[in-house]
């Protein structure tokens, strides 16, 4: 083919207008259908379908109504197995604009140290096309439990962190400040902090929407960007996966189910007192020993 | 923004999977909607996959469908309260390298189909309900209205593959309400036993070999309907489906009916110990050839259970819903082809295809089968009664001698239809419904 004579010129991209947020999600499997195996009492993973982490919705959620208000662009940030394209795909429905998966086999194994890592690492990355402003997280998630990934990812991005956020009650984008609403051990914090920051939703602050036609159909045909460790920009293989966790899940199991019964007891009697006295009784007679303890003289 | 399709799917079980399929093989340009969570999610676990249906569609499907066992024994019971008399059938030539029916659990295995269908190149929206069909001026179906904001969606064809309630087909006028004597009330539950438990209780060598039984008589409780038990690889599926005009009639609870036949000494052993995963009630079309409502018309067609296409006689119906979802998506394929609108009178190559295949000449042969049994309960309470207590006289050695007993026992199968005619009667009613 020939050369083209004149090349062809980019239209210049309009500026981005409004807030860049990134919102992490994980995607877990759903905990109210997991099944222990009634006799080798393991955990059975298989066939339970995946959710996106519940805690993460009131994240996505409270992302979308800024973005809804100030105008901007929210993408969901994901890191697992390719199959966790499926969230990403879901969130999509939810009305995200766009959604990066983060899969590689090196990520295997990673602890909430390693995953903090490798997400701000590709916090970074999508940083260095637009700074972002707000990267939300769930308060936890429903399958770790930790509550460590989004701090971690404050830290090393070196973010202010807003955890366990119930409201955010105002944003300005011209000063670059927001306030929000923070549980706090007997308490309510309101907290005024800088943008960028990263803000971890508490659960039950917000419903989260049901996506339009337009959503849905956009997030079935959308592509999902899946970049490897080396596209997210993560160098250093060992603060990734199993070697970058210094975490070690040993065993998980259901607890054994416990031997004794509940039981019903017959007490004559209406009064408090008599059946306070006619319970202590029944359990002294079974446990002698606790007779002995609970009835001896305090030194 | 409005969207364009050359066909919108309603639904995601067997025949709208395979509709969908087919035609975005093609290179329709296809959107399914399914109201479930994913496809599968409201869909009856536990059921026997047909082989053929499937790999008309996809050949190479056993290679990563998630399949339970195969099938290398069935059974048929007659029970009474009990006792139950059996025939069996077992074949090692069912171990065969690409076998024929297939246990399965719906809920993976229709996850599975449809991810067949996105592969394909179709577009699924799922947790979305389909409330009703826009049409133009002229009557003419071009699109759907969801239960989501932002809609319409306008398409070339709208498949009506939503089973067996026909809810859309109804609002939107194109057929009438199923009527609750042509509709059997199923409930069933997925029980789970470990693998070996499966394969030493139903004496099956093979890892991947299956039982079904299908059971007739004090199931039903006088009800028409029937029981049935599938192995599955670490679970048994069990349940008992009868018309829910009986149900309704007769106020019986099916679950308390479910319970009644676990707990029958025939089938108590067989379930020991298991441990209960799941429990569904679901709708099965029984009404058969007569109740086949209108399939075809300006713009939509219908597929699977929502056209009553399920032969009961067979217990077959995820068959005959992927047939008849592909025969439509060779119909829409060929008319786009011929760049031919679709109408009722194109359609017409739709319902030919479904009258040349097994779909309508297997209806067709069953045609009177759902009337007789409806107005002939002594099939499901006599008979295997009478069966299984004959059966017993004949194997108690009790000093009677053996001339007394069989004269004993013809005179009680005569008496419990009043006399020899009425037997002779009931075998005739029967043949003429077969024929
Ligand atoms: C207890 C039981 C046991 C059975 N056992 C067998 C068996 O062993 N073998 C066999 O071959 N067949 C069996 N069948 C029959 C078989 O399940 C059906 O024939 C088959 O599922 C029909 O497929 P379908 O796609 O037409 O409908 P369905 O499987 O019912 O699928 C319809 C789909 O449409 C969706 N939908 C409905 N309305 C809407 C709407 N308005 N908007 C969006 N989505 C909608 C539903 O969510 C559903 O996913 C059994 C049925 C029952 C109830």
């Amino acid at each position: 083919m020939d050369e083209p004579i004149i090349e062809a010129l980019e239209p210049p991209k309009p500026e981005p207008k409004g807030l860049n947020i990134v919102v992490c999600i994980k995607q877990v499997p759903d905990s109210a259908q997991i099944r222990v195996h009634p006799v080798t009492n393991t955990i059975m993973r298989q066939g339970v379908p995946t959710i996106i982490n519940p805690y993460d919705l009131f994240a996505l959620e409270e992302a979308l109504r800024l973005r809804d208000q100030y105008d901007g662009q929210v993408t969901v940030l994901s890191m697992g197995p390719p199959m966790a394209e499926d969230a990403l795909r879901r969130a999509l429905g939810l009305g995200a604009d766009r959604a990066v998966l983060i899969t590689d086999r090196r990520f295997a194994g990673s602890d909430t140290l390693a995953t903090s890592f490798a997400l701000a690492t590709a916090l970074g990355k999508i940083a260095e096309e637009r700074p972002i402003d707000i990267v939300f997280t769930g308060k936890q998630t429903i399958d770790g439990d930790t509550a460590q990934v989004g701090p971690g990812i404050a830290r090393r991005m070196g973010l202010n962190q807003l955890t366990y956020v119930s409201a955010i009650d105002s944003l300005d984008l011209g000063q670059k400040a927001i306030v929000v609403r923070r549980r706090s051990e007997g308490g309510v914090q309101v907290l005024r902090s800088r943008l960028p920051c990263l803000i971890t939703m508490l659960e039950d602050t917000n419903t989260i929407r049901r996506g339009s036609i337009q959503d849905l159909l956009r997030a079935a045909r959308a592509p999902v960007a899946i970049w490897s460790a080396e596209d997210a920009g993560v160098a250093d293989p060992m603060k990734c996966g199993l070697r970058g966790s210094p975490t070690v899940v040993k065993r998980v199991f259901a607890p054994s189910p416990r031997a004794e019964k509940a039981e019903m007891v017959t007490i004559e009697g209406k009064a408090p007192a008599q059946i306070g006295d006619a319970l202590i009784d029944l359990l002294f007679a079974r446990d002698p020993k606790l007779e002995a303890v609970m009835t001896a003289p305090r030194p | 923004m409005s969207d364009h399709f050359d066909a919108i799917v309603v639904g995601a079980g067997p025949s709208g999977n395979a509709c969908a399929y087919v035609m975005a093989k093609a290179g329709l340009n296809v959107l399914q909607i399914d109201r479930g969570e994913y496809p599968g999610s409201k869909n009856v676990q536990g059921a026997i996959l047909y082989a053929d249906a499937l790999e008309r569609i996809i050949p190479d499907f056993r290679d990563d469908a998630p399949l339970e066992r195969h099938v290398i024994e069935q059974r048929f019971w007659m029970l009474s309260e009990k006792s139950h008399t059996g025939a069996q059938y077992r074949s090692d030539e069912f171990n065969e390298e690409r076998p024929n029916r297939y246990t399965i659990l719906r809920a993976q295995f229709d996850k599975w189909f449809s991810r067949q269908v996105r592969a394909a190149g179709a577009v699924l929206i799922t947790e979305t309900t389909v409330k009703d069909l826009i049409k133009d001026d002229a009557g003419r179906v071009i699109g759907v209205i969801t239960d989501r904001e932002g809609g319409p969606i306008y398409a070339n064809a709208v498949v009506l593959a939503e089973g067996v309630n026909g809810i859309v087909g109804q609002r939107a006028k194109l057929r009438p309400e199923i009527k609750a004597n042509h509709v059997a009330l199923a409930v069933k539950e997925t029980l789970f036993l470990p693998e070996e438990t499966v394969r030493e209780r139903f004496n099956l060598a093979g890892e991947e070999d299956g039982v079904v039984i299908e059971v007739l008589g004090s199931v039903s409780s006088g009800m028409v309907g029937t029981g049935f038990l599938y192995t599955n690889k670490e679970s048994i599926s069990i349940g008992v489906g009868c018309l829910l005009s009986d149900f309704a009639e007769t106020k019986i609870a099916p679950y308390a009916l479910l319970d009644k036949f676990k707990q029958h000494p025939s089938v108590a052993p067989l379930l020991k110990g298991a441990e209960m995963k799941e429990y569904v009630a679901h709708l099965i079309p029984e009404g058969g050839y007569d109740a086949i409502p209108r399939l075809t018309g300006d713009g939509w067609l219908i597929v699977g259970d929502a056209g009553q296409f399920v032969n009961a006689v067979h217990r077959e119906g995820s068959n005959l819903a992927m047939t008849s979802g592909r025969l439509a998506a060779e119909t829409l394929i060929q008319l786009r082809a011929e760049g031919k609108p679709v109408t009722e009178a194109t359609l017409k190559l739709y319902r030919d295809k479904l009258a040349d295949s097994f779909v309508m000449k297997d209806l067709k042969k069953y045609r009177k089968v759902p009337r007789l049994l409806e107005g002939n309960r002594q099939f499901f309470t006599t008979y295997p009664a009478v069966v299984n207590k004959a059966m017993q006289m004949f194997l108690r050695v009790d000093g009677v001698d053996k001339a007394s007993k069989e004269a004993a026992m013809m005179r009680g199968v005569a008496k419990a239809r009043g006399g020899w005619w009425g037997v002779v009667t009931d075998i005739f009613k029967m043949a003429r419904a077969w024929r």
